[in-house]
């Protein structure tokens, strides 16, 4: 072997403790994969924080109704790009969608993608809008005038019936988006769940875990945007509305630490050939992420806190700190959650005997930077749609 | 009671059917036209799989012709060495039948790349000869067949 091949090679062995296969040297999937689930999941959980309000007519949230929508809508339409990024030859991406086979669960998911995309919160905005943006349509001039229109497709009937008919439509769409955001995070945690070469993967829970750890980013995710936004219109911030808020996230915490637990428990009291492994895993190469990130700042802490939160009425300002860090903890552990999922679950050897090692670049299409840009583009998108759609210049109810 | 068809709805559904013609009308321009031909996947992959020129032959083309040549070296340790280790791919060869197509290995370097003496490779299983002492400037087919070297030419 040539002297540059030796040198490789020592490279190589650096990266793995005790004994890999050769193909599990590199991780093939980075970073962008651990944004992927991470801003589905907030698609879903903000979508089914928005229901909550219109299902189970939670009136105190109203606030926060449009504003959840939007925030689902704007991280829905950036959620497929991590993925199509990291292809190496992004410009195939569209060729799952138009051979898809039953087989393939990627392709199968471009289709859930696309029914929840354009039959759920599309339709969803749209009825819920469209009084607005036909009153939007005739008040404004010049362009906007003109994009309203195009956004009603035409349809400028603003009589008591057609809105009764928006109401009634986008409240069967919402009875029918719940199940659609379940499906549609249910399905990302599939992809894992399913593959039955990893033991950290391969559990039927996965998808469960994956949906409950959804809702409770996607909750935290309306709590900090709508404060954010409040912050900026200078108004002030509804202590009753983040109470609310804070509450289902409590409980979706405690369900969704349950459920994180009792996947564990399992594991640990199966303790199968895999266990020996994964328990190095998680004492060594996950130690910081799954039990100080995940655990301690994502879980315990926000836990102490919203249980606090439930029955302290005192200081508003301390009230409303809380929840703004508590929200962003969440963040942090949900972020985690998926980090320990993707990257851990490529971390070990398939033979149960050895380590490889991972890295995160800063920069080009498998680094930091374009993560992070993939996770700062839904807010631009956002703001846009807010500023398009603005939630409080809406035409009244009428009741 | 009349049928009531809400505005928004037939507006809707003609918005959903541009949607899915343009999906279709495109799909029906992207799918490539050999998809599907012999299963799920595209029927064209299988000629550009095909398409690199071969260079090797393998050794049963090379005994479609000259199985006398086999028949001597199935006799010594040389029986598994295939006949394109030392010649080189040969389809052209097979194509052209003819002699300036196949590589004719010749010199010392050559049966040195196996015979050199190495203190890393084992005796028992490869003869080895000291290179600078061993009839200097002598091709070694001079005395071996190069089918049977293991035999010294009387």
């Amino acid at each position: 072997m040539e002297p540059q091949h030796y040198k490789d090679l020592y490279d190589i062995l650096a990266h793995a403790q005790g004994y890999i296969f050769p193909n599990e040297i590199d991780l093939q999937w980075g970073i962008l994969i651990v944004v992927y689930p991470f801003i589905t999941g907030l698609v879903a959980g903000a979508f089914i924080l928005a229901s909550l309000e219109r299902v189970f007519k939670v009136t105190i949230l109203k606030a926060t109704y449009q504003i959840a929508l939007l925030t689902a809508l704007s991280f829905l339409l950036v959620a497929t790009l991590p993925l199509i990024s990291h292809l190496s030859q992004p410009q195939r991406a569209y060729e799952i969608m138009i051979t898809p086979h039953s087989s393939s669960a990627m392709a199968i998911f471009g289709f859930v993608y696309l029914w929840y995309l354009m039959v759920v919160l599309l339709l969803e905005i749209w009825f819920d809008y469209r009084h607005s943006m036909v009153l939007w349509s005739q008040e404004k001039k010049g362009v906007m005038k003109w994009v309203y229109k195009i956004l009603c497709l035409g349809v400028t009937d603003i009589s008591p019936r057609t809105l009764s008919w928006d109401k009634k439509l986008g409240y069967i769409i919402t009875i029918i988006g719940i199940p659609s955001a379940f499906i549609l995070h249910g399905y990302v945690g599939f992809i894992f769940g399913s593959i039955k070469a990893n033991p950290w993967w391969s559990t039927p829970l996965m998808p469960i875990i994956f949906l409950f750890s959804a809702m409770v980013s996607g909750i935290s995710l309306v709590l900090l945007v709508y404060m954010v936004i409040s912050r900026i219109r200078k108004i002030a911030i509804d202590l009753s509305v983040l109470d609310s808020i804070g509450k289902y996230l409590f409980f979706v915490l405690i369900l969704d630490f349950t459920l994180e637990g009792l996947d564990q428990i399992h594991r640990i009291y199966e303790a199968n050939e895999s266990f020996e492994i994964l328990k190095l895993l998680v004492s060594g190469k996950l130690y910081l992420t799954l039990f100080v990130s995940q655990g301690l700042i994502g879980t315990i802490i926000p836990l102490i806190t919203l249980a606090f939160l439930q029955f302290y009425r005192g200081r508003i300002k301390l009230r409303k700190t809380l929840y703004f860090i508590v929200g962003m903890l969440v963040l942090v552990g949900v972020y985690s959650m998926r980090w320990n999922v993707v990257i851990g679950g490529q971390l070990f050897s398939k033979s149960f005997s050895g380590f490889t090692s991972f890295k995160v670049g800063l920069i080009g299409l498998d680094g930091t930077l374009m993560a992070a840009f993939w996770l700062i583009l839904p807010f631009g998108i956002l703001a846009f749609l807010l500023w398009l759609l603005p939630p409080w210049k809406m035409a009244p109810e009428e009741d | 009671m009349k049928f009531y068809l809400p505005p928004q709805i037939s507006r809707l559904a003609i918005a959903f059917a541009v949607f899915i013609t343009l999906f279709l009308v495109a799909r029906h321009f992207l799918v490539p036209e050999t998809f599907g031909q012999y299963g799920h996947y595209r029927g064209a992959s299988l000629d550009d799989n095909a398409m690199p020129v071969i260079h090797f032959s393998g050794q049963q083309a090379c005994l479609d012709c000259h199985q006398d040549i086999e028949d001597l070296k199935l006799q010594g340790p040389h029986k598994g060495i295939h006949c394109e280790t030392c010649h080189g791919p040969g389809q052209a060869h097979v194509v052209s039948g003819e002699a300036k197509d196949i590589f004719k290995p010749s010199g010392r370097e050559f049966c040195g790349n196996c015979h050199s003496s190495n203190a890393a490779k084992k005796k028992e299983t490869i003869h080895q000869v000291n290179m600078s002492t061993k009839n200097p400037g002598k091709n070694c087919t001079e005395c071996h067949n190069p089918h049977q070297p293991w035999k010294v030419k009387k």
